[in-house]
């Protein structure tokens, strides 16, 4: 064999190795963190309240901070996120204007999430007097989801036919008909699919809500949007913070709940797009 | 509906879209005033030129002393330690799938790496300072529990993939017929790589370089967690450092009320790191737009 074909081969499986150590990696941290915490997942775990003792502390006021969240800030990014990008692929016409919203977008998307937990402290919780509560959270989340919320829409959208949208017209429907009652229905897989991956990479933000001032101990669960409240990613943060390894199973135990959750919710996903690809055959 | 009263409903939904789409520019706004105005009120009291050159960092400390660099310094310690991970291994990765691999492996591998990429930060953190820093102690004594080599390791893990999926993407956009010109001459699939698709990749891959860069320094929880809080100018990996966006989350949860000096520091961090990731963000859309068959 020659060098070159030597080397060639050399990289090959060089290409592979890396991949293998990488996701390997991944597999040997996981593996570490299910032996920290199976043992301590439990239901009497994931409905507890906190406690200063960790064999006793629960993940209730956490999980259902988290609930909070996400649905409130869904209510909010959904509407506005579709209703922008529905601007941006049917009536993208002011060409000027429609380009500089998508450059704008596109650098939203890759502003680092603790900046908008600045931007939600000074206009929400300062500006807005809504203090630390669920609803300035929430809202933070909604604004740092949106443009995830933009660009998997306009892609749902994108993927409508064309001919779809003609024959409607020519039926004699107006412009807004058409959308409402041809391309929104057509298109809702692809626009639930790209929710519910911005609701699983929000459920996971840390930074943002520890800027707003989310609580790291709430022995309550809240009561409604301008209640104070923790998120399952802050308990962690917190569980992690504590000097000793009494906390550190809680810490594992509640990652292994929030990783289930991701899986589920990822998984949800998956099944919905796949489901419409299949009809879209048959 | 009368035609008249349905066109206007017509119009008035179109702006209504058009308002929505307008509110994500109302984003951006706010971000910059929300940033200006504080750090604005910030550097009313405190020199920008003592800001931006000093060396000491102890805004919280009774002495106070408001020298960014040393969180700076911090910053761009985890994020080279990051990218000297994350480039070669997403780069081999990227050429393996693009030049290499089959579609079979292709389809399996891509989500794979995806999942690396979709880990919680906060996770991440829990790794960097509870599985790979005591790791790395049984190999390196002087390692301290806090330090900058593990969080940089780590993030490193979870940058690779979006330098590899960028790249591939740059490397699959080179045209088919230039790869097989340098086989007809007889080059190898890795000669081909180097001599032909790098070259023709290079402004792509450069973005997701530069993209990669910026996403380092923005990132938060896992420094939070594993790097520690003592903010110095170094270059040492093994001791404690603070990265400027630690910095903001350590103020965060303490209890430093609004409206002060130290309060407003957070903003002022917070404005040079969105200068910073902007720079690099619209460095990387520039580099993206010159790639063969990107967008324009």
């Amino acid at each position: 064999m020659t060098r070159a074909a030597w080397m060639d081969r050399a990289f090959h499986a060089l290409g592979l190795a890396v991949l293998a150590v990488a996701l390997s990696a991944l597999m040997f941290l996981l593996a570490d963190v299910w032996r920290d915490g199976a043992s301590r997942l439990s239901w009497a775990f994931v409905t507890g309240y906190p406690s200063r003792q960790a064999s006793t502390a629960g993940l209730l006021p956490a999980v259902a901070g988290s609930l909070w969240l996400v649905v409130l800030a869904a209510a909010m990014a959904m509407p506005v996120g579709v209703g922008a990008a529905i601007a941006l692929e049917e009536y993208a016409g002011r060409r000027r204007w429609a380009r500089l919203v998508e450059i704008n977008i596109a650098n939203l998307a890759a502003v680092p999430s603790i900046i908008y937990g600045l931007l939600g402290l000074g206009l929400f919780v300062q500006a807005l007097q809504l203090e630390r509560t669920l609803i300035a959270g929430a809202a933070t989340l909604a604004l740092l989801m949106l443009p995830v919320v933009i660009l998997t829409a306009r892609e749902a959208l994108k993927a409508v036919p064309l001919a779809q949208r003609e024959a409607a017209l020519a039926l004699g429907s107006t412009k807004w008909q058409t959308i409402w009652h041809h391309v929104l229905p057509t298109a809702m897989p692809g626009l639930l699919t790209g929710l519910i991956l911005a609701v699983s990479r929000v459920i996971g933000e840390t930074a943002p809500l520890i800027v707003i001032g989310a609580l790291t101990y709430v022995p309550f669960v809240p009561d409604g949007p301008s209640s104070p409240f923790t998120a399952l990613p802050i308990q962690i943060f917190a569980w992690i913070s504590r000097p000793g390894t009494a906390f550190r199973a809680n810490a594992a135990a509640a990652i292994l709940l929030l990783l289930g959750v991701l899986l589920v919710t990822n998984g949800i996903a998956i099944g919905v797009r796949d489901r419409a690809a299949r009809r879209r055959v048959a | 509906m009368t035609a008249r009263t349905r066109q206007l409903a017509e119009r008035m939904i179109e702006h209504a879209l058009w308002a929505c789409a307008g509110l994500s520019i109302l984003v951006t706004i706010g971000i910059v005033g929300v940033l200006a105005w504080e750090t604005a009120a910030f550097l009313a009291e405190v020199s920008p030129l003592a800001f931006l050159t000093g060396r000491t960092w102890t805004p919280l400390f009774y002495n106070q002393s408001f020298g960014v660099l040393p969180i700076v310094a911090g910053t761009v310690l985890v994020a080279t330690i990051a990218m000297l991970v994350a480039v070669p291994a997403g780069l081999t990765s990227a050429l393996y799938l693009s030049e290499y691999a089959s579609p079979q492996v292709r389809r399996v591998a891509k989500p794979a790496l995806e999942l690396l990429a979709g880990v919680p930060t906060v996770v991440y953190g829990y790794f960097a300072l509870l599985v790979v820093t005591p790791w790395l102690r049984t190999w390196i004594p002087g390692l301290a529990g806090f330090n900058a080599l593990a969080p940089g390791l780590v993030m490193g893990l979870m940058i690779l993939p979006l330098v590899a999926s960028l790249s591939d993407d740059a490397c699959t956009a080179v045209p088919r017929s230039l790869r097989e010109g340098a086989f007809a001459l007889g080059a190898t699939r890795l000669q081909a790589a180097r001599g032909v698709v790098l070259p023709a990749a290079m402004s792509g891959i450069s973005a997701a370089v530069v993209l990669a860069i910026s996403r380092a320094i923005g990132e938060t929880m896992i420094v939070a967690i594993a790097a520690g809080q003592q903010p110095r100018l170094t270059a040492n990996p093994l001791v404690p450092i603070e990265t400027m966006t630690t910095y903001i989350v350590q103020v965060s949860r303490g209890d430093v009320p609004t409206g002060t000096l130290e309060y407003r520091t957070i903003f002022a961090v917070g404005m040079l790191l969105f200068v910073g990731t902007f720079t690099l963000n619209v460095g990387s859309d520039w580099l993206r737009r010159r790639m063969p068959g990107g967008r324009r």
